[in-house]
């Protein structure tokens, strides 16, 4: 089993709480379980592609405009960006944010399940100016959404 | 092209704004919040204490969307824990720092000196028999402050001149504000008077009035709360001028005229600067 | 070191946001420390979960991109007062954080 494959297989199995259960119990606790599908080779990934197979494997990304980035169009620091990603779209699973000029594009991913929505916020680290893409995955499809992010290099802050 | 305001544009600007050398404080004050109301006529009184977010638009959405959960909350709390944990001897620094933070600094007549608000916390903690903050940039210090003047966010800024020797170093915060200084021959007013809203590079300029209410910040680039005197410091550095030390005169005097220069703005610290 | 996890939860919407802050260095592993001139080893969160009474609602992987003292919020429908919101997180040395709070 290769790690995107075991990754879709635990993020399954938590969906359907097989494994909450058992953290529950007290017989594994959710941030080893956890630990262990952190999906290395996504992670590591240098190009936009890689990144989208290992998170992924094959399956193919289509743009959505049913998915909102809230991000500055030039960012103030590119250490910290903030980012909302809101989205329409039915039975969402996942959302991911990548920047495509960062050295290793993947920012984070995460799985929503039991009520959470189409909905993630978080602050991220540009090394410089570039596009962001979203990755949406609902109903078992892939969905995107980009926005560029500028980023200026300054000094000052008053 | 406004965004690539370049340096060579900054240095061909002839400063157009110029103090009356004579004038005394209550003059400088309305000429300075005057000039302010004049060149920005949109931008409400109170949000000067938002520091460059009161000018910058663009900036200003973002800045708000971080100040919704802000970064510095944690160590915030930290502070908050410094505060009401008692020292050795039971005492707290509630027991010494009995002047609200909106009134600092002050001319002390006993050590005969502007005090500030870190001058104050050492000194409490040497009073009671605990070690001094030895960082006056960062750290416990910064936290401590922070949490001082977050008790008292939205009280007005009014700082006490009344006494001569106030008016003294006053007058002293005052030349250092507008004294050219450095390589690159830019003094406080340089940037944050005559070009304030304008663009250095990728970075927009704060307006003069209201700062030091936000004090400590959180800023992006350090990723942890930071004092005054340690931006003053950055911001002498970037103009090619040596800095001062934390709580040196020059710095205590700059801020005393700032800070008067504030009267009647809220406090907002901490806040949150890129 | 000290890296306590601080939660934020409030209605938005007709739903309710969970915000979710950590003191964390998120190290990259690429920054040269000024004074020793030498790498700082990467440091930085890699799993950040949320749980609403006891079940996950978000799962979140993160990588060395997540900015310095991270912030992470998602939006939960059918919350109610009195709720119980956990958070667990571990990082790439195998430090644990979390925080609990009620809605």
């Amino acid at each position: 089993m290769t790690t995107s494959n075991r990754r879709t297989f635990l993020k399954g199995t938590l969906a359907g709480g097989v494994l909450t259960v058992a953290a529950s119990a007290g017989l594994l606790k959710p941030t080893q379980v956890l630990a262990a599908a952190w999906p290395k080779s996504a992670f590591d990934a240098k190009t936009m592609d890689a990144t989208i197979s290992g998170l992924y494997g094959n399956a193919s990304v289509a743009p959505n405009a049913a998915i909102t980035i809230k991000a500055p169009l030039q960012a103030e620091n590119g250490a910290v960006v903030p980012i909302t990603v809101s989205t329409t779209l039915a039975n969402v699973e996942s959302i991911a944010i990548l920047v495509e000029k960062n050295a290793t594009p993947l920012v984070c991913s995460v799985a929503l399940m039991n009520g959470a929505q189409g909905y993630f916020s978080a602050r991220m680290k540009m090394g410089k100016t570039s596009d962001v893409k979203v990755i949406v995955k609902a109903g078992g499809k892939l969905h995107s959404a980009s926005q560029q992010i500028k980023v200026t290099v300054g000094g000052c802050g008053g | 092209m406004k965004k690539l305001f370049v340096l060579l544009a900054v240095l061909g600007l002839t400063g157009s704004v110029t103090l009356t050398a004579q004038a005394d404080p209550q003059s400088d004050l309305r000429e300075f919040q005057g000039y302010f109301k004049k060149k920005f006529p949109d931008v409400p009184f109170q949000d000067y204490a938002n520091g460059v977010y009161a000018l910058d638009k663009d900036a200003r959405s973002e800045w708000e969307s971080l100040m919704e959960f802000p970064p510095f909350e944690i160590e915030l709390d930290g502070g908050k824990k410094l505060w009401e944990k008692p020292f050795a001897n039971g005492k707290k620094f509630a027991g010494c720092l009995t002047r609200a933070p909106q009134n600092y600094p002050y001319w002390d007549n006993g050590t005969n000196e502007v005090r500030t608000i870190e001058m104050d916390v050492n000194r409490c903690l040497n009073k009671n028999g605990e070690a001094e903050y030895k960082d006056l940039k960062k750290g416990p210090m910064a936290a401590v402050v922070a949490y001082f003047k977050f008790l008292h966010r939205g009280q007005l800024v009014k700082v006490d001149l009344s006494n001569p020797k106030a008016v003294d170093a006053y007058e002293k915060g005052k030349q250092f504000y507008w004294a050219r200084r450095a390589q690159l021959n830019f003094s406080c007013s340089t940037c944050h008077v005559e070009n304030a809203g304008k663009f250095i590079r990728g970075d927009s300029l704060s307006a003069g009035l209201g700062h030091g209410t936000g004090f400590p910040v959180y800023r992006g680039k350090d990723g942890h709360l930071t004092t005054l005197h340690n931006r003053y410091a950055g911001c002498n550095k970037q103009v090619r001028a040596a800095p001062y030390k934390e709580q040196s005169n020059e710095y205590k005097n700059l801020e005393l005229y700032e800070t008067y220069m504030a009267t009647g703005l809220p406090i907002t610290a901490p806040s949150y600067r890129r | 070191m000290e890296m306590p996890t601080k939660l934020k939860i409030r209605p938005k919407d007709g739903l309710t946001e969970i915000l979710v802050l950590v003191s964390h260095p998120m190290e990259t592993g690429q920054r040269v420390d000024a004074k020793t001139k030498e790498k700082v080893p990467a440091h930085f969160i890699q799993t950040l979960s949320i749980q609403l009474n006891g079940k996950d609602v978000a799962v979140a992987d993160l990588g060395v991109a997540v900015s310095k003292d991270p912030l992470i919020g998602i939006s939960v429908a059918g919350a109610k007062k009195g709720d119980k919101v956990n958070v667990s997180w571990s990082d790439n040395l195998g430090n644990k954080g979390g925080a609990d709070e009620t809605v």
